[in-house]
């Protein structure tokens, strides 16, 4: 993406897109820039070693700081994370997470393709107008649709069952996929899309044999994105969901694990650890994609 | 037999060519491909949308049906301290995260796109707080937060002698909306900063060099150059950051559930409390309905206030 609008210049390395001449001697740069950084990086990523190291923590270590130093852990336990594979749902809760999410994606995926191809490919007339529209959608929040969305899964029957979050997270997915895929399809040349129809491809053929090859990088993208939103996705989950065996991680969690005053932090950090490690795996994977996709939906 | 055989197979390659010619032509195609994404959008969000307006004036609870009552429930609410409470709190929530996420997020892209190594790397470390299921990230907060065994007070009393008493984090009101803010501060830096990062990419560096010539220093060329190349960019990310702050849930709920004695809440955490657990259906869609005028007029604002650049997916725009 940032290749293409350099246009011009489009074989830039770092040392030659920074340009000007760097006036910094290595002190200056330390201060004003490694030192920040570094700032930067041990306040984002503490969180995540607190949450680790906690949930490896013995009890005895967890409530004293006296005696023991909170920021390392001297004899390591996997009693948390094995109290919380063994004695509660969560495998459970980590297979109903995959699925929805995996199933809404899927779904999603198939309607956006085929949306974003009647939009950017068989341009008609309003076909712009169409887009808006499902721009403006993206824009309308979760929070201010989940009562009347209750409402409505209760008069569907779909109360309680996953097929009620698997049929409302495509309505964030899908605004954010089709918009994504606009943009990928706009970057395939039309004319490859000419030739194969002169000879003689039908237009789902073309689109089937020729676009969507092409536009895998945009498929996978949206694909990856649209699992990790199902997966973060929170208030459906807690609005329409409710017994314990057939909650999402991050309710689950939440609703689960603690119980009355006493709180269980070993065992809750440990839930919060196992729940980020899938989507954490995933992005460690398509980090690329990720990035593509996050900036190409601000971009587009 | 022959010319029966020929026969049968014209007849098939024209049923053939039928359904063909059928799935060919283009309004017929274009109302399929569209079927699917309008058939989800229309049935669960916008008919939704509707009936949360409608909802909105009437007095429907859980399991009654409600009669349309007019503005009754928007007038007990601008009545209902927690209820104005809440709005003060999401506004307040919304400037000083937005403000926070964006000067920060700023600096850091600025610190990013230096010549570093490594840069892919840590460009995907920074990522992290973004992607990690955001409850789950809040209940590592909520645990930071702890009254007896929060990390940064032991930092503050035990370690650097700053302060005599451990904090309260969430059992006061101020300390509550704060703490809530840096989380959510936390959370929305990398959205930021990755997204300033794609945009300050796209400026070229002869602009620099051109500045650089007339005598400009580093903070007129940030000022002059750098900040108008990046507005249009920043203007979308300001949008989609204001919105989404703005009807936050997650972090709130997870942390505070809108505690201490309703002091927290903003106001999609009061309008799920009075709405699904409490039961008053009608309330908590006039809640919900009331976030829409401001929702509205942030988007507008941050959208045509800051750039004039039309929507980017028609085909003569810039």
């Amino acid at each position: 993406m940032t290749d293409q609008t350099l246009g011009a210049r489009p074989h830039l390395t770092d040392k030659e897109r920074e340009g000007v001449i760097d006036w910094s001697s290595g002190p200056r740069r330390f201060i004003t820039l490694y030192l920040p950084l570094s700032l930067f990086l041990l306040v984002l990523l503490f969180p995540f070693y607190w949450m680790a190291i906690t949930a490896i923590k013995p009890n005895a270590e967890l409530l004293d700081y006296k005696n023991n130093n909170p920021f390392w852990v001297k004899s390591p336990t996997l009693e948390n994370i094995h109290k919380l594979l063994f004695q509660t749902d969560y495998p459970q809760w980590l297979w109903t997470t995959m699925m929805v999410a995996a199933v809404a994606t899927a779904l999603s995926l198939f309607s956006s393709v085929l949306a974003a191809y009647a939009i950017q490919r068989l341009r008609f007339k309003g076909s712009q107008y169409v887009g808006l529209a499902i721009y403006l959608a993206y824009l309308v929040p979760p929070s201010i649709l989940f009562i009347p969305l209750a409402t409505l899964i209760f008069q569907f029957g779909l109360f309680d069952s996953p097929l009620a979050l698997i049929l409302t997270y495509p309505t964030f997915l899908i605004p954010f996929c089709t918009w994504l895929l606009i943009g990928y399809f706009k970057s395939i040349p039309y004319e490859l899309e000419e030739c194969a129809m002169i000879d003689g491809a039908t237009r789902l053929q073309t689109l089937w044999r020729i676009t969507l090859p092409l536009a895998m990088p945009g498929l996978i993208s949206a694909g990856i994105f649209a699992f990790t939103l199902s997966w973060n996705e929170f208030i459906y989950a807690l609005a329409f969901i409710q017994s314990a065996e057939k909650k999402t991680v991050p309710v689950a969690v939440l609703t689960q694990l603690v119980e009355g005053d006493v709180y269980h932090w070993g065992s809750l950090m440990a839930g919060a650890l196992l729940g980020s490690i899938p989507v954490a795996i995933l992005y460690s994977f398509f980090v690329d994609y990720y990035v593509a996709s996050m900036t190409g939906a601000v971009k587009e | 037999m022959a010319i029966a055989a020929a026969e049968a197979r014209t007849v098939h390659s024209l049923q053939h060519n039928w359904l063909v010619r059928l799935f060919d032509y283009k309004p017929f195609l274009i109302f399929l491909c569209l079927l699917p994404a309008a058939g989800f959008l229309l049935v669960f969000l916008s008919y939704p949308l509707g009936l949360g307006i409608w909802l909105a004036f009437t007095d429907t609870r859980i399991g009654r049906v409600g009669h349309f009552i007019g503005f009754e429930n928007f007038e007990s609410l601008w009545y209902d301290r927690v209820f104005i409470t809440s709005v003060w709190n999401t506004l307040l929530y919304t400037g000083v995260a937005t403000f926070g996420k964006f000067a920060l997020g700023l600096w850091l892209a600025l610190l990013l796109n230096n010549h570093l190594p490594f840069k892919s790397l840590l460009r995907a470390i920074i990522l992290i707080p973004w992607i990690v299921p955001t409850v789950l990230s809040a209940i590592a907060f909520w645990w930071i937060y702890d009254p007896q065994f929060s990390i940064i007070s032991y930092v503050l009393v035990d370690v650097l002698g700053w302060r005599d008493t451990y904090i309260d984090f969430l059992g006061q009101p101020w300390p509550a909306r704060f703490s809530l803010m840096a989380a959510n501060i936390w959370r929305g830096i990398p959205f930021v900063a990755i997204s300033l990062l794609a945009g300050l990419q796209t400026i070229s560096p002869s602009l620099y060099e051109a500045a650089m010539l007339d005598g400009a220093n580093s903070w007129q060329r940030f000022r002059h150059v750098t900040l108008p190349m990046l507005m249009p960019i920043l203007a979308v990310v300001l949008t989609f950051s204001v919105l989404f702050t703005f009807t936050d849930f997650q972090l709130v709920y997870a942390i505070t559930r809108g505690g201490p004695v309703n002091a927290t809440h903003l106001m999609a955490t009061l309008a799920f409390q009075r709405g699904i657990p409490g039961g008053q259906l009608g309330e908590g869609a006039a809640i919900a309905v009331a976030m829409i005028p401001f929702l509205v007029m942030a988007t507008l604002f941050s959208y045509f206030g800051l750039s004039r650049r039309k929507w980017q997916q028609g085909e003569d725009n810039d």
